[in-house]
């Protein structure tokens, strides 16, 4: 093999190797990206059970309930259009209380309430991702 | 006074940097060689003057000057002194600050130590390092003056962020940022190396020791950095995946493919292009992880700057940078000559398998961090986490691997294939040892993380088996290095998996007096009681842990509260054993007056860090061998 | 013969790179968002005394009188609270009615800030738990909306008010009439 031509065929196996990564890349991050949806988005988008999103709303008022084992969570969250029941087994943020928000991390489960992996509550220090804007009339804000 | 003694030195660095910049343009294009005499000492007292700045800021922390406003906006009168220390660069212009002050630092430390180099590569070397310095310098001076003073004063500081208020947190970022912008050096090398056209093994020997430097640094701080985080956030992981985890993770990549990349072109003069590119690339993710993090553009846990003018400066910075690199690197790399070639089955082939398979696990994260941007240009939110990349690099990552342990058993040049198997008889059979004893004894086990044991354990086998036959006290430094680092990352390997794999965890509201068990262990709830800390209070449960008949012994997890400002923090509490960690985390009251607890039960996590201490470790010691072995060779030659 | 387009490869990937990340930096996400509650009237909400020696702040307090004012979300520890706080007395000097929330505060903290910065304030509510802060659609501290005489939110400052903001203030509170 001439040395000129071994650069060129570094150069292309290095290109291939790119292309496709970015093409492995592109494909993966079509099924595992989490999209963000309010709970009217996602009622409306008809989210399929299993995709992970995640769902940012208002906890509505009345709706936080516990499970007897004192760690699982039951609550509803809204953005005014829809309601969607979410269940949590986990430590919640100080944050999260009733009307306000909370984004929750996870999936729909076959019977339409929302598993949630993680919860990250608004104004908490530790996490505040700028989503949580979306359609609410609030923001998480770094002071 | 200190505050403006500061920033003094600052604008004196600056100009300095300014000085540098000229000499060697003047020097290098014109006829005024002699100029060129001067540009050592002015980068060498360049580095002092930002460090005394640096110091200075460090001085007004622990003095807590709240006249200036970065103090008052970051620290507490009532703060310990540690983190007094710490908060100077617990901030955006400090870690700026600090930033510039390594970038200075590793430019003095070439112009002081470099002797290898050819004099004209040398000089456009520094000249390049000025020139990155001065932009940087003019964000500090321009966009971000830690020395800007508050009127009126404030009574009080604001206080550090809870989260960074941690031992961890002393040490990880100047460690980390020795990394980042150590490899400023390969960068200027490479820049130097194009003006001048001298792509050589001696310029490969000249830049190697400063990639290697740079890179256990930052090998260092990542290391620390998962540990801290695993520790200090309470959620039991070790990594996520998390925008400013990667900025640190993406130079790490290309730098580990610039080592051995560069390891070629010093031993066999090949792949001079391909290097020159990878140091260029190298700190450009370093500077791309900057603005990542320093931007805001992705908010992440750790972004403490939002600020769209910042942003715009360091997006500028870049583009006249890693854009003027590039395409100084398009116009000029034509001209520089093909090096020597190699059979693909041999040393080199491996290295290339190595560098290309980092440079796709570099590209999937670097997309996977962007995505959100580029999603939101088109106008929907998506955030990508662990599940995209855990699928993504964990399959190249095994791949990556078991060539790293076939790579050193191979001959440089040109190797046969059955020799080869030969040598990787005995590694091969013990993957498949331990694969018979996962599959016996851990069926439940998912592929990943099982595929991931079964090639550590060969790897392992195959690392150390370049000492096979070796007198031991006569084999260089830098083979211990190799065999150790790669051993590392076995055993780092294992640490993951098993941590995936085989983590028990009991999450319950339980009340006083009673016990649960995770894994091997019964914890018994004692009690819980208010406590106070010099800056926070805390509620504080006692367990008593006992596991099978072994002796009793005590964690106290704490949900604390700072008042300023105030936040709550869960501090874990972790007993390690010699196979794992137990984990715990005190969580909330009920209104039945019961207590959430969290226990994690992680066999053999620490490898995990342990791994990473011995990769470094293998970097430091290549690192010595190399020097020792030079400064031998040059002793011989004086003699002679 | 090796391409010489590809040796522009790299500068390209930079290009495309900085041209997305440019966009993302020149149309920020929306990380400041106004109050939706601009033209309804405030929430309900009856907040205890955040200091001594002041009332409380409810959301008829801010309705009586018939006068616009100003609503300011102020908190001890915050330090852009303490920069706005002169722009705030110049305001209060020249007549402008001036009630505040204190922010996840301490009633001695409140007091403190009062003593050192001066009080422009006719009454503070404590809001501990940031929940009026929340039903407000203030998403940090400080933060100053103009209410109308009839108790309806009419404009929202986002950060502290600097001198360079008073005439927009007074123009909003003129126009609040």
């Amino acid at each position: 093999m001439k040395a000129k031509h071994q650069r060129l065929t570094l150069a292309l196996v290095a290109l291939a190797a790119l292309i496709g990564a970015t093409l492995l890349a592109m494909s993966a991050l079509k099924d595992q990206a989490a999209y963000f949806y309010s709970p009217g988005d996602a009622k409306k988008a008809n989210v399929a059970p299993g995709q992970a999103i995640r769902l940012g709303g208002m906890v509505e008022k009345g709706s936080i309930a516990r499970d007897p084992d004192g760690v699982t969570i039951r609550f509803a969250l809204t953005d005014g259009r829809a309601s969607v029941p979410v269940r949590f087994k986990g430590i919640v943020p100080d944050l999260f209380k009733e009307d306000s928000g909370a984004v929750a991390e996870g999936r729909f489960d076959a019977s339409g309430t929302f598993v949630a992996d993680n919860i990250l509550a608004k104004h908490d220090e530790r996490y505040m991702p700028p989503q949580i804007a979306g359609d609410m009339h609030k923001t998480g804000r770094v002071e | 006074m200190i505050a403006e003694a500061g920033l003094a030195a600052l604008w004196l660095a600056f100009a300095l940097a300014a000085l540098q910049f000229v000499l060697v343009l003047l020097g290098m294009t014109g006829n005024r060689g002699e100029l060129l005499g001067a540009v050592r000492p002015v980068a060498v007292v360049q580095g002092l003057f930002v460090c005394a700045a640096f110091a200075l800021l460090i001085w007004l922390f622990l003095r807590s000057d709240m006249s200036v406003k970065l103090v008052a906006m970051n620290s507490h009168s009532a703060k310990p002194f540690i983190y007094k220390f710490a908060g100077a660069w617990g901030n955006h212009e400090g870690s700026m600050l600090l930033w510039v002050a390594v970038l200075a630092l590793a430019g003095a430390g070439v112009a002081l130590f470099e002797r290898r180099l050819e004099r004209p590569t040398l000089m456009a070397t520094l000249g390049a390092q000025a020139f990155i310095a001065l932009g940087f310098y003019a964000f500090l001076l321009f966009a971000s003056n830690p020395f800007a003073r508050l009127s009126p004063a404030a009574a009080e500081g604001q206080g550090l962020n809870p989260l960074l208020q941690d031992p961890g947190l002393a040490f990880h970022p100047p460690t980390l940022y020795f990394g980042y912008v150590g490899l400023s050096i390969a960068f200027s090398f490479a820049v130097g190396a194009l003006i001048t056209r001298d792509v050589g093994p001696a310029f490969a020997r000249a830049m190697r020791p400063w990639v290697l430097i740079a890179w256990v640094f930052l090998t260092i701080g990542i290391t620390a950095g998962s540990y801290w985080a695993y520790y200090e956030l309470g959620w039991g992981g070790w990594w996520f995946w998390d925008p400013v985890e990667n900025a640190s993770l993406m130079p790490w990549l290309a730098a580990t493919a610039l080592l051995h990349s560069v390891t070629v072109l010093a031993t066999r003069d090949g792949l001079r292009a391909w290097t020159v590119m990878l140091a260029v690339v190298a700190f450009s993710m370093s500077m791309v992880g900057t603005f990542l993090v320093r931007s805001g553009v992705l908010t992440s846990v750790h972004a403490f700057a939002v600020d769209p003018t910042r942003g715009s400066f360091i997006l500028a910075l870049l583009a006249i940078y890693i854009g003027g690199a590039m395409a100084l690197y398009g116009l000029r790399v034509g001209t520089v000559k093909e090096g020597s070639q190699f059979d693909p089955v041999s040393r080199e082939g491996a290295l290339v398998a190595n560098n290309l398979l980092l440079s796709v696990i570099l590209c999937l994260v670097f997309l996977g961090t962007l995505y959100p941007l580029i999603t939101e240009a088109l106008g929907f939110k998506v955030s990508v986490g662990p599940p995209y990349f855990n699928l993504v690099t964990g399959p190249i990552a095994l791949i990556l691997v078991a060539i790293m342990g076939a790579g050193p058993l191979l001959k440089w040049r040109r190797d046969e294939l059955k020799p080869l198997v030969n040598r990787l008889a005995l590694p091969v059979l013990i993957s498949a040892i331990a694969l018979f004893a996962l599959v016996a004894f851990a069926p439940r086990a998912h592929i990943l993380p099982l595929l991931g044991l079964v090639v550590a354990a060969g790897v392992a086998a195959a690392s150390v088996a370049p000492l096979w036959k070796r007198n031991l006290r006569r084999t260089p430094g830098f083979v211990w290095g190799m065999v150790i680092a790669h051993l590392g990352i076995a055993v780092s390997m294992v640490g993951m998996a098993a941590e995936s794999s085989f983590t028990k965890e009991t999450l319950v509201a339980a009340r006083l007096g009673e016990s649960e068990t995770v894994g091997p262990f019964t914890v018994r709830f004692d009690k819980i009681e208010p406590i106070a800390g010099p800056n926070w209070t805390a509620l504080e449960a006692t367990l008593t842990v006992v596991r099978g008949d072994g002796k009793p012994f005590v964690l106290k997890p704490q949900a604390r509260m700072f008042s300023s400002p105030p936040t709550e923090t869960n501090e874990a509490a972790i007993a390690t054993r010699i196979d794992g960690q137990l984990y715990t985390v005190l969580g909330k009251e009920d209104e039945q007056g019961r207590w959430q607890l969290r226990l994690w039960w992680k066999p053999w996590v620490t490898l995990i860090w342990l791994g990473g201490g011995m990769i470094a470790l293998g970097g430091l010691l290549s690192l010595v061998g190399r020097v020792r072995r030079e400064r031998r060779a040059h002793d011989r030659k004086a003699y002679a | 013969m090796k391409k010489g387009w590809l040796l522009w490869l790299p500068l390209a990937v930079f290009g495309l790179f900085f041209g997305i990340v440019a966009y993302g930096l020149i149309n920020p996400a929306e990380r400041t968002i106004d109050s939706k509650l601009i033209g309804k009237p405030l929430p309900q909400f009856a907040l205890p005394a955040a200091a001594p020696g002041i009332a409380g702040l409810s959301q008829a307090d801010l309705a009586e009188g018939g006068e616009p004012r100003l609503l300011n979300i102020f908190a001890s520890w915050c330090l852009p609270c303490i920069a706005e706080a002169p722009v705030l007395e110049g305001l209060a000097g020249q007549g402008v009615q001036i009630d505040a929330i204190a922010i996840r505060d301490k009633p001695e903290d409140v007091a403190a800030f009062l003593k050192r910065h001066g009080n422009p304030y006719k009454r503070i509510g404590s809001d501990v738990d940031s929940r009026v802060q929340l039903a407000l659609g203030s998403s940090g501290v400080p933060e100053t909306f103009v209410i109308d005489g009839k108790g309806i939110i009419r404009y929202q400052h986002i950060g502290d008010i600097r001198p360079e903001h008073v005439p927009v203030i007074l123009d909003q509170l003129r126009k609040a009439r």
